[in-house]
C-alpha cells in the first residue's frame, strides 16, 4: 500500500517528461492518451488507496513512504517523503480525479491548438507539483510544490504566449504571488529556527509544547503562513491577479484557477493548523480577511461582463468563505466547501468554456443569450454548477458546505455576528450574480451564431461534474436534519474538532435565514433580468449608479490603487536613475581593464632592449629588498 | 697561500655587469651575443671561485656545463643570425619587431 | 698569487670594456679573446688548472672563431663600423649604463656585508673533476650531450638557405592550387594525377 504512493505523483511527471521530450514528433492522439491516461491511472490508484484508507485506517492515521534523502546537514535534513493522511486524501482525490476529468475534456478542447504537447505537458507537470504539495512530508518539500504549481500556472497563463496580454497577465500572476511566496519562505526560515525541524508530524508535536499560546513569535510565524496563502489563493489585497490569469485556456482554468492551485492557500492554513490556532491574531485575520474578499469579490463579480471574469471573481469570494471558515475554527467546513467547490467550479469553467468554443471565443455574456434550448447538455450541466454556486437549498452540494460556513460564522468559537453579516450578504449576492449569469446567457434572443458543438469528449466529464455537484453535498448533512458527518469524521482523524461558543442561537435559523437569502438574490436577478428589464435601465441614466457600476467592474480599483503606490513610484524611481548609478561600477571594472590594456600594451613593444631593461629593474628591485628589507 | 674570495666574486660582478650594459647598449646582433657570451663566462667565474673557497669539485663540473651550454647557444644564435641578415638585410634588432602587441592595428579593421 | 690574480683581474675588466665599445665586429672579437685569456689566468690563480685550459680551447679557440667566420660570411667591414658609430650615442648608452651600475652597487655591497674574510687555498685537480663529472653528474652530463646536439641540429637546420621563407601550411595550400589550376587542362592530367606533395 505504501509503495502505491509514490505513483500518484510519479506518473503526470512521467507524462510531463515523455511529453516534453519527444512530444514534438508524437501524433495528436498519443499525446492525448499519454496526457490525460497519467492522470486518470493516478486518480484510480487514489480511489484505490482511498478504499484501503477507509475501510482499514493504518496506525497513525497516515500511510508514509520515503523515497530518498534530499539533502542532510548537521542540524537540518528533507528527505523525499510522501505522506497521505487524511486531509491529503482530500486533496488528491480531487486533484486527480477532477484533474482527469479536465484532462479529458482537453484532449476535445485543445484539439485544434498548434502547442497540444507543451500544454499537456505543463499540465501533467503541474498535477504532480500540485501533489507533491499536498503529499509532501516536510515544508520545504511543500515549498517545491508550492513554487513548481506557481511556475505551470504562469506557464499556462501564458499558454497562447502570441498575444502580449497573455504574456502580462502570466507575469502579473508569478509577480503578485512572488509577495506571497516570499513571506511564506520568511515565515519558514522563522519556524525552523524556533523548532529546529521542518518535518511536519514533528511540528504538529512540538508546536504547542515550545510556543506559548499569542506569543509574537507564533504570531509572525502564523501571519507569515497566511500571506503565502493570501497570494496563492489570491485573497486580499493579493487578488488582483486572478481575474487576469483568465487569459489562460479554459480547462486551465478550471484545473488550476479554480479547483486545485487557488486552494493551496488553504490546504497550508489546515496543515498548519497547530500554528495558527497558537495564535489569536492569525486567527482572527484569516477569518477578516477571508470576510472581506468574499464581499469584495463579490461585489465585483456583480459588474463584469466577461463569463470567465465572473467566474473569477466568484472563486476568490468562494475561496473567501473557505478562509472564514477556517479563521472561525470551523476546520472541516473550510475543507469541505474546498470539496464541493471544486467540482461545482470545476464545472462552470468548463461549461463556460464549451460556450466560449461555440461561439467563436466570445467571452461577453451580453453577446450571447438563448443558448437554452440550442445546448442543452451545457445548459443542465451548467445550471447545475450555478446552483451549487448560488448555494440553492437542500437539492445543490454547495448549500451544505455553505450552509455550515455561515453558522460556523456565528456560532463557532471564533466567530461573531459581524462576520456572519458579512457572509451572508455575501450568499445574497453571490446568488443574484449567479441568476445574472444564467439568465444573461442562456435565455433570450439568441446574438450569436454557434459554431462547433462540443463533442462527447467534453460532455460526458461536464455530466460527470453537474452530477457530483448535486450529490458530493450529500455526505455531510446538518446536524439537525440528518445524522449524516461522512466528510468531517474523515477529516477529523486529521483536523482539530470545531468547537462552538456557549449561549448560540438555534442551527435552524440560520438555515431558514440562508436559504431565504439565496432565494431573495435569485429572485432580485430573476426581476432586473429578465421580468422587468426597465429597472436596469432607470440605473444605466444614473451617474450614481454607473460610476458604482464602473468601480466594481474594475474590481475595486485595486489595479489602479498598486499602479499609483508600487508602480508609479517605481517608474519615477527608475526614470531619475537613468544613467544606472549601480551600473557605473561594473562599466568602470571594464574600462579600467581596458586602460590599463593600452597603457601595457605600449610595453610590448618588441625592442629586445626594453625587455632586457624590464628584466634589470627587477633585479635591482629584487636586490634592494635584500639590502634594505 | 692566502685567498680572498669576495675579491673574485666582485671581479665577476663587474665582468657580468658590462656584459649586461653591452646588451643594453648595442643594436647589433653580434654584440648583443658576445656580451651574452662575456656574463655566462663571469658567471663561469663566479661558480669556480665558489668551488675553490670550499675546496669542492663542483663549481668546475658547473662551468663545464655552462660551456657546453654556451657554446650550443652560439652556435644557434649565429644561425638565426645568417638566417636574420639574409632575410631582413640587416643586424638591428630594434628593426627585429615582429612579436610587438598590434591591438591598435587590428582595432582599426 | 695574489699580484697575478690582481693583475689579470684587471687587464680581464680593461679588455671587457673595450669589447663592449669598439665599432668594428672583428676588434671587439680579438679584445674578447684576450679577456677570456686573462679570466683563464685567474682560474689558474685560483687553483683550477683544468678549466683554465678548457676557457681557453673552447671560448677563446672554437666559440671565438665561430664568430669570426660569421662576421667574415656576413661581410661586417667598415661600413657597420660607421653605423655602429652612428648608433652608439650618449643618449643611448647612458640610461642603461646607470642602472647597470646602480645593479653593481647593490651586487658589491651585498658582497661586502655579508663577507667572512680570506679562506685559505685549496687545489682541486682534474681527476677530482673527472670523478665527480662522471660519478654524482653523469645523469648531467648525458643532458648536456642532449643539448649539444640539439644546438647542432637546429643550427643546421635554421643556417639552411631557403629562397622563400613560407611555413609548410601555406606552401601546401600554394601547390595545391598550382595543381588545381593545372588540373583544368585537360592534356596535363596524366602527369598531375600521380604527384602528390612532398614537403
Amino acid at each position: 500500500m505504501n509503495n502505491l504512493l509514490a505513483l500518484i505523483p510519479a506518473l503526470p511527471l512521467a507524462g510531463f517528461l515523455i511529453l516534453s521530450l519527444t512530444g514534438r514528433h508524437l501524433p495528436k492522439s498519443i499525446i492525448a492518451g499519454i496526457g490525460a491516461g497519467s492522470v486518470s491511472a493516478a486518480a484510480l490508484i487514489t480511489i484505490f488507496i482511498g478504499m484501503q484508507f477507509l475501510q482499514s485506517p493504518p496506525t497513525g492515521n497516515a500511510y508514509t513512504q520515503t523515497l530518498w534523502q534530499w539533502m542532510q546537514t548537521e542540524n537540518f535534513s528533507a528527505g523525499i517523503d510522501l505522506r497521505m493522511d487524511a486531509l491529503t486524501l482530500v486533496f488528491v482525490f480531487i486533484i486527480t480525479f477532477v484533474g482527469a476529468l479536465i484532462h479529458i475534456y482537453s484532449t476535445a478542447f485543445m484539439r485544434h491548438d498548434r502547442d497540444y504537447a507543451r500544454f499537456f505537458a505543463s499540465m501533467n507537470l503541474f498535477v504532480c507539483s500540485m501533489l507533491l504539495l499536498v503529499m509532501a512530508d516536510n515544508l520545504v518539500l511543500m515549498y517545491l510544490g508550492w513554487e513548481g504549481v506557481g511556475l505551470c500556472s504562469f506557464l499556462l497563463i501564458g499558454f497562447w504566449y502570441e498575444t502580449p496580454a497573455n504574456v502580462a497577465a502570466a507575469n502579473k500572476a508569478f509577480y503578485i504571488t512572488r509577495i506571497g511566496d516570499t513571506a511564506m519562505a520568511i515565515g519558514l526560515f522563522l519556524l525552523f529556527r524556533e523548532l529546529g525541524t521542518l518535518n511536519i508530524p514533528e511540528i504538529m508535536t512540538q508546536a504547542p509544547a515550545h510556543f506559548q499560546p499569542g506569543a509574537s513569535n507564533v504570531t509572525w510565524i502564523a501571519l507569515l503562513l497566511l500571506a503565502g496563502g493570501m497570494g496563492k489563493s489570491a485573497q486580499l489585497p493579493l487578488q488582483t491577479w486572478l481575474p487576469d490569469a483568465m487569459a489562460g485556456p479554459s480547462p486551465v482554468s478550471a484545473l488550476i484557477h479554480a479547483a486545485t492551485m487557488v486552494t493551496a492557500g488553504v490546504y497550508l492554513i489546515a496543515r498548519m493548523h497547530v500554528v495558527f490556532q497558537l495564535s489569536p491574531v492569525a486567527m482572527a485575520a484569516t477569518a477578516a480577511i477571508g470576510a472581506i474578499t468574499l464581499f469584495v469579490a463579490g461585489c465585483s463579480a456583480m459588474a463584469q461582463t466577461d463569463i470567465k471574469r465572473i467566474l473569477a471573481y466568484s472563486t476568490i469570494s468562494q475561496i473567501g468563505y473557505m478562509f472564514l471558515a477556517l479563521g472561525v475554527g470551523a476546520w472541516s467546513a473550510g475543507i469541505f466547501h474546498f470539496f464541493t467547490h471544486a467540482f461545482f467550479k470545476a464545472l462552470l469553467f468548463l461549461a463556460a468554456g464549451a460556450v466560449i468554443e461555440s461561439l467563436h471565443h466570445e467571452h461577453n455574456i451580453f453577446r450571447m443569450g438563448g443558448l437554452k434550448d440550442r445546448m442543452p447538455v451545457v445548459f443542465w450541466t451548467f445550471l447545475a454548477g450555478a446552483a451549487a454556486l448560488a448555494a440553492l437549498p437542500l437539492i445543490s452540494a454547495g448549500f451544505y458546505s455553505k450552509d455550515q460556513i455561515l453558522w460556523y460564522a456565528w456560532s463557532a468559537q471564533n466567530g461573531n455576528p459581524m462576520l456572519w453579516l458579512v457572509a451572508i450578504a455575501g450568499a445574497l449576492i453571490t446568488a443574484f450574480y449567479t441568476t445574472r449569469l444564467m439568465i444573461v446567457v442562456f435565455w433570450g434572443d439568441m446574438k450569436t451564431h454557434i459554431g462547433e458543438r462540443p463533442g462527447k469528449a467534453m460532455t460526458i466529464p461536464l455530466m460527470i461534474l453537474a452530477v457530483l455537484s448535486i450529490v458530493a453535498g450529500f455526505i455531510e448533512w446538518p446536524h439537525n436534519l440528518v445524522h449524516l458527518s461522512l466528510f468531517s469524521d474523515l477529516v477529523q482523524r486529521y483536523l482539530p474538532e470545531t468547537l462552538l461558543q456557549e449561549g448560540h442561537p438555534p442551527e435552524i435559523i440560520f438555515q431558514l435565514v440562508a436559504a431565504a437569502v439565496t432565494l431573495l438574490g435569485v429572485y432580485a436577478g430573476y426581476v432586473l433580468y429578465y421580468k422587468n428589464t426597465s429597472i436596469l435601465e432607470q440605473w444605466k441614466a444614473s451617474p450614481a449608479m454607473l460610476s458604482l457600476r464602473n468601480f466594481f467592474y474594475k474590481g475595486w480599483g485595486f489595479d489602479d490603487l498598486y499602479d499609483t503606490v508600487f508602480v508609479r513610484p517605481f517608474y519615477f524611481l527608475t526614470r531619475i536613475n537613468k544613467s544606472d548609478v549601480f551600473d557605473l561600477l561594473n562599466k568602470g571594472i571594464a574600462t579600467t581593464s581596458q586602460r590599463l590594456n593600452e597603457w601595457f600594451s605600449f610595453s610590448q613593444n618588441g625592442s629586445l632592449r626594453w625587455y632586457v631593461v624590464g628584466v634589470l629593474i627587477g633585479i635591482i628591485f629584487v636586490l634592494g629588498l635584500q639590502i634594505w628589507g | 697561500m692566502p685567498f680572498n674570495p669576495q675579491a673574485v666574486l666582485i671581479v665577476a660582478a663587474i665582468l657580468f655587469v658590462l656584459g649586461l650594459v653591452g646588451v643594453l647598449t648595442r643594436k647589433n646582433i653580434i654584440f648583443i651575443l658576445v656580451s651574452v657570451e662575456i656574463m655566462l663566462n663571469a658567471a663561469g667565474l663566479a661558480f669556480v671561485a665558489a668551488g675553490a673557497r670550499w675546496g669542492q669539485p663542483d663549481g668546475q663540473v658547473m662551468f663545464l656545463f655552462i660551456l657546453a651550454m654556451a657554446a650550443s647557444e652560439v652556435s644557434v644564435g649565429l644561425a638565426l643570425v645568417m638566417q636574420t641578415h639574409r632575410q631582413h638585410k640587416t643586424l638591428d634588432v630594434q628593426e627585429l619587431r615582429e612579436l610587438r602587441d598590434k591591438t591598435e592595428e587590428y582595432s582599426s579593421i | 698569487m695574489n699580484v697575478l690574480f690582481y693583475l689579470s683581474s684587471a687587464i680581464a675588466i680593461a679588455a671587457t670594456i673595450m669589447v663592449i665599445t669598439r665599432y668594428k665586429p672583428i676588434h671587439a672579437l680579438l679584445y674578447l679573446v684576450v679577456s677570456f685569456m686573462a679570466v683563464a689566468m685567474i682560474f689558474l690563480s685560483l687553483g683550477a688548472p683544468f678549466v683554465a685550459v678548457l676557457e681557453i680551447i673552447l671560448y677563446a679557440g672554437a666559440i671565438i672563431v665561430l664568430m669570426i667566420f660569421v662576421v667574415m660570411m656576413l661581410n661586417l667591414g667598415s661600413e657597420t663600423a660607421q653605423q655602429e658609430k652612428e648608433w652608439l650615442l650618449p643618449k643611448v648608452w647612458l640610461g642603461p649604463s646607470i642602472l647597470s651600475l646602480v645593479l653593481l652597487g647593490e651586487i658589491i655591497y651585498l658582497l661586502l656585508r655579508s663577507g667572512t674574510g680570506n679562506a685559505s687555498f685549496i687545489f682541486i685537480d682534474s681527476k677530482k673533476v673527472a670523478l665527480s663529472l662522471y660519478g654524482e653528474y653523469i645523469i648531467a652530463v648525458e643532458l648536456t650531450g642532449f643539448l649539444l646536439m640539439a644546438g647542432i641540429v637546429g643550427a643546421a637546420h635554421i643556417g639552411k638557405h631557403k629562397k622563400k621563407h613560407l611555413h609548410r601550411f601555406l606552401q601546401e595550400e600554394e601547390v595545391s592550387t598550382k595543381i588545381e589550376v593545372r588540373s583544368t587542362k585537360p592534356e596535363d592530367e596524366k602527369q598531375t594525377k600521380p604527384v602528390a606533395y612532398k614537403p
